[in-house]
C-alpha cells in the first residue's frame, strides 16, 4: 500500500478545524476555522518550524498533526497513510511515533508519578521491555536528558522548570519516535537554560534520528533551529519557505512586519519598526479575501475580496499574496544583525570555549560513570 | 537613538547599596543593588528569573510589606525623601502621583469590575484635586494619548472587552496619567506578541520623550534592553554583577554572566553554531554559593571566587562589573589565540 521511499513524513491536505461555541443559552452557535485550509509537507528529518502571533491557530494545528484533536475538514497523512480515518487501537499504535512535548512544564507531567514511573509509562504502552529493561532505559534516557539517574524516584515538582522539560522530552523520547512536535518547547524557559534545551533538542534529533515540528512565536529561536518555517496568521498559512531565504528576504507582508518588529540585540541596530497598526481581528468574524488585508499596507481593491492562494514562488517558496512579485522588489522586512564588536566576540569566544571545555563534568556524565559503575558490578 | 538627557542632571532616583531579606531567610535576596536615573533617561535591569530584578522594583514602589521583605541596608533617594523610610500613607501619596509602575500581565493588574475609564480617573482622583468631570476628561486625554482608537468610545469598556495590547495601553495612560517623575515598567511586553511589543515600546519612548519621565524598565529580552535603554544594570542572584551604558554593555562585556548571557540568545542573524549555555541553573535562595554567586555555573571560576565577593570595578566610563578576572582575556590569553586561529 504504501509508496516506496517518501521522503516526506507528514502531510495535511486541505486541513480545516473548526470549533463552534454556543452563544448564550438559546444563542446560535459560533463556528471559529482556527486552523483554515492548511496544506503543507513535512520532509523527514527536518526541522519544520511554525511561526505566527498569539491566535494564529498554530498550536491548534501542531495538534491535529498528531491527532490529538480531530480534524473538522482535510486529511494528516503519516507515512503516506490517512491518520484522520484510523481506529482509535489503531492510532494509540501510531502513537509510538508520534510524540508531543508541551509548552508548560509545570501542567503537563502528572504530579503523583514519579520521574522514572513518567518515563516508564510509554514504553508499557508501546513496547515489550521486561521491567528491569525499562528501569535501564529510564536511567539512559535521563542521561540522555542531562538529568542524574537517581531522579527517576523524585516527583516532578522538586525539579525547576527546564529540568521539567528535560523531562518532558525524556517521556517523548520513551517510546523511540520518529516525529516530535513541541509546542514552544522552550518559551516558558529563561534564556540560558533556554538555551541547554535548544542544544539538547538538536543532539537528540541528530542522535535518534527525529524529525521535529516545532512551534514557537520567539522568530531567533526559529531562526536558529528550523529547516524550512511556514508563517500563520489568522489560521492560514501565507508564507512558508527555507530558513534564511525567508529571514532575508520576506515576501509576505505580514512576515515583512513581524521580521521588522524582532527587537535586535545590539544598540547600534534600533531598527525596530512598528510597521502594524492594530491587532489580529477576532477570528469569529475573519475578514474577507485575504485575511490579513485590513492591516496590510499594500492591500487593493482585490485584497478585500479575493483569497490569494498558497502558491509557488521562487526556490522552493510559497507564498499567499497576490501582489508579492510587487512587493518584493522593494521589499524591506530582511533581519539585518549588526557584527559584534570585537571585543563581544573575543569574550563569547572565550566563554564558549571554556564551557565546552567544562561541558565532560555534567551531572549527565556523572550518571554515566556510575551505570557504568554498576554494570561492571553486576558482571 | 539619540535622546536628549542631560547628564549633569541630578538624579530623580538614586538607590544606594540596598539590601532586602525575606522573614526567615539565611541569605539576602537583593544585596548591593546601586543605580542611579535621571530625567529622560531610561535604565533596563535585566536578568533571569529569580535574580531579584521585580523584588527590587516592589520594594521602591512600597509593595513589599515591611514585616516580610527587611531593608537590611541603603537607601533610594527620590527627590528629598527615602523610599524606604517612608510611611506606608506617605508612599501612597507618591504611588500612581510621582512615582508609577507597569505591570508585566495588564489583565490581572486591571480590576476587572470596573471601567477602564473610572479606573484612570481614580488615580487622578486620589492625587489631585479636581472633579470627578475634570478626571474623567483627564482619562480621555490620556486614552488618546496612547492611542486607543476612539477612546471617547472605549472609556466605558470593561478590561475584557480589550486584548492584550489595549490593555497595556490602558495600564500605561493609567500610570502616566499624573506625569510620574520615575516610571517603573516590569516586563512591560513580555506577554505580548512581537508586533505588538514593537508597538507598546515604541509608544513608551515616544510617551518618555514627550514628559521626561525617568525609566526603570525591568526585563529579560536582550533586544528589548537595545532598544531602549540608556543604561543597563544585569543582575544575578540578587547581585548586580555589571553595569553601564548600553553601548558599553553590549560592545565591553566583563562579567561572564553577562557574556554567557548574550552568547546564549540566538540571533535573529544567520547561525553560527551551537548556542554557548551557561551550565546548571540559578542557585535558590536557601543554597546561595558564598564569594562570587556566579561561581558554580561560571567556566571561568578559581578557588578565590568562591571566598571573596568581587567589588563592582570601574572597567570603563561609568562602566562596573563585579568579576575578579575581567578583562577576561588578559588573565585567560590561551583561549583567545586558538580561538582567532581556528
Amino acid at each position: 500500500m504504501r509508496p516506496p521511499t517518501r521522503d516526506r513524513i507528514i502531510e495535511t491536505r486541505a486541513l480545516t478545524k473548526r470549533f463552534t461555541s454556543s452563544k448564550g443559552l438559546f444563542g446560535r452557535s459560533v463556528s471559529v476555522s482556527a486552523v483554515n485550509d492548511v496544506s503543507l509537507d513535512i520532509r523527514r528529518g527536518e526541522t519544520f518550524s511554525i511561526v505566527g502571533e498569539s491566535g494564529c491557530g498554530k498550536s491548534t494545528l501542531a495538534r491535529l498533526l498528531v491527532r490529538l484533536l480531530p480534524a473538522s475538514e482535510g486529511a494528516v497523512l503519516y507515512e503516506g497513510n490517512d491518520i484522520s480515518s484510523l481506529s482509535e487501537p489503531e492510532m494509540r499504535r501510531l502513537r509510538k511515533d508520534l510524540q508531543f512535548v508541551f509548552q508548560d512544564p509545570f501542567s503537563s507531567l502528572n504530579p503523583r508519578m514519579t520521574v522514572g514511573a513518567l518515563i516508564e509509562e510509554p514504553m508499557k504502552v508501546h513496547t515489550s521491555l521486561s521491567r528491569k529493561e525499562r528501569r535501564l532505559k529510564v536511567a539512559d534516557l535521563l542521561t540522555k536528558v542531562g538529568l542524574r539517574a537517581a531522579f527517576a524516584n523524585r516527583y516532578p515538582h522538586e525539579f525547576s522548570g527546564g529540568q521539567r522539560q528535560r523531562i518532558g522530552i525524556a517521556r517523548a523520547l520513551a517510546s523511540g519516535p520518529k516525529v516530535i512536535v513541541g509546542d514552544e518547547p522552550v518559551s516558558a524557559l529563561d534564556v540560558s537554560v533556554q538555551a541547554q534545551v535548544i542544544n539538547l533538542l538538536e543532539d537528540l534529533k541528530a542522535e535518534f534520528d527525529l524529525t521535529l515540528v516545532l512551534i514557537a512565536h520567539d522568530l531567533a529561536v526559529i531562526r536558529h533551529m528550523s529547516d524550512r518555517i511556514a508563517v500563520m496568521y489568522l489560521g492560514e498559512i501565507v508564507e512558508l519557505a527555507p530558513n534564511d531565504p525567508l529571514y532575508d528576504k520576506p515576501l509576505h507582508p505580514y512576515t515583512q512586519a513581524l521580521m521588522r518588529a524582532i527587537p535586535i540585540a545590539s544598540p547600534h541596530g534600533r531598527s525596530m519598526d512598528v510597521s502594524l497598526t492594530g491587532d489580529v481581528p477576532s477570528p469569529l468574524a475573519p475578514p474577507s479575501g485575504c485575511r490579513f488585508h485590513p492591516r496590510c499596507p499594500h492591500a487593493t481593491s482585490l485584497c478585500g475580496t479575493e483569497k490569494p492562494a498558497l502558491a509557488e514562488a521562487a526556490d522552493a517558496r510559497m507564498v499567499a499574496c497576490h501582489h508579492w512579485e510587487k512587493i518584493a522588489e522593494n521589499s524591506q522586512g530582511s533581519v539585518r544583525e549588526p557584527p559584534r564588536s570585537e571585543n563581544a566576540e573575543k569574550r563569547f569566544a572565550l566563554f564558549r570555549e571554556r564551557s565546552q571545555r567544562q561541558e565532560p563534568v555534567t551531572a549527565a556524565t556523572e550518571t554515566q560513570i556510575k551505570l557504568s559503575e554498576r554494570s561492571h558490578n553486576n558482571a | 537613538m539619540s535622546k536628549a538627557i542631560d547628564l549633569n542632571a541630578a538624579p530623580v532616583l538614586s538607590v544606594e547599596n540596598l539590601a532586602l531579606r525575606f522573614k526567615g531567610a539565611p541569605a539576602n535576596i537583593i544585596d548591593g543593588i546601586s543605580f542611579a536615573v535621571r530625567p529622560g533617561e531610561t535604565l533596563c535591569i535585566v536578568g533571569e528569573s529569580g535574580c531579584g530584578k521585580s523584588v527590587t522594583a516592589l520594594s521602591l514602589m512600597g509593595l513589599l510589606p515591611r514585616s516580610v521583605a527587611q531593608v537590611m541596608s541603603g537607601t533610594a533617594m527620590f527627590g528629598d525623601h527615602d523610599l524606604l523610610e517612608l510611611s506606608q500613607r506617605a508612599m501612597a501619596d507618591l504611588r500612581g502621583n510621582t512615582i508609577s509602575m507597569i505591570f508585566q500581565e495588564p489583565m490581572t493588574s486591571l480590576n476587572p469590575s470596573y471601567r477602564i475609564g473610572d479606573q484612570i480617573a481614580e488615580v487622578v482622583l486620589r492625587h489631585k484635586s479636581v472633579t470627578r468631570a475634570e478626571a474623567r476628561q483627564r482619562a480621555l486625554q490620556m486614552l488618546d494619548r496612547v492611542k486607543i482608537p476612539a477612546a471617547s468610545s472605549r472609556l466605558d469598556d470593561y478590561p475584557h472587552e480589550l486584548s492584550g495590547g489595549m490593555r497595556q495601553r490602558v495600564m500605561i495612560a493609567m500610570a502616566l496619567a499624573n506625569d510620574p517623575a520615575v516610571l517603573i515598567a516590569d516586563e512591560p511586553t513580555t506577554a505580548l506578541d512581537v508586533t505588538i511589543q514593537a508597538q507598546i515600546i515604541d509608544l513608551i519612548e515616544e510617551l518618555q520623550k514627550e514628559t521626561g519621565t525617568a525609566l526603570v524598565m525591568i526585563t529579560h529580552d536582550l533586544g528589548v534592553v537595545a532598544e531602549i535603554a540608556d543604561r543597563v544594570c544585569v543582575m544575578y542572584a540578587g547581585h548586580m554583577v555589571e553595569d553601564g551604558p548600553v553601548e558599553a554593555i553590549f560592545d565591553d562585556p566583563q562579567h561572564p554572566y553577562t557574556i554567557g548571557l548574550m552568547s546564549s540568545v540566538p540571533s535573529v542573524g544567520p547561525r553560527s553554531g551551537r548556542l554557548a549555555a551557561i551550565g546548571g541553573m540559578v542557585p535558590a535562595i536557601d543554597n546561595m554559593p558564598s564569594g562570587c554567586r556566579f561561581t558554580p555555573r561560571c567556566p571561568f571560576a578559581q578557588t578565590n571566587c568562591a571566598v571573596s565577593q568581587p567589588p563592582l570595578d570601574e572597567l570603563g566610563p561609568s562602566h562596573r562589573a563585579a568579576c575578579h578576572y575581567a578583562p577576561l582575556e588578559t588573565v585567560f590569553p590561551e583561549a583567545v589565540f586558538q580561538e582567532a586561529g581556528s
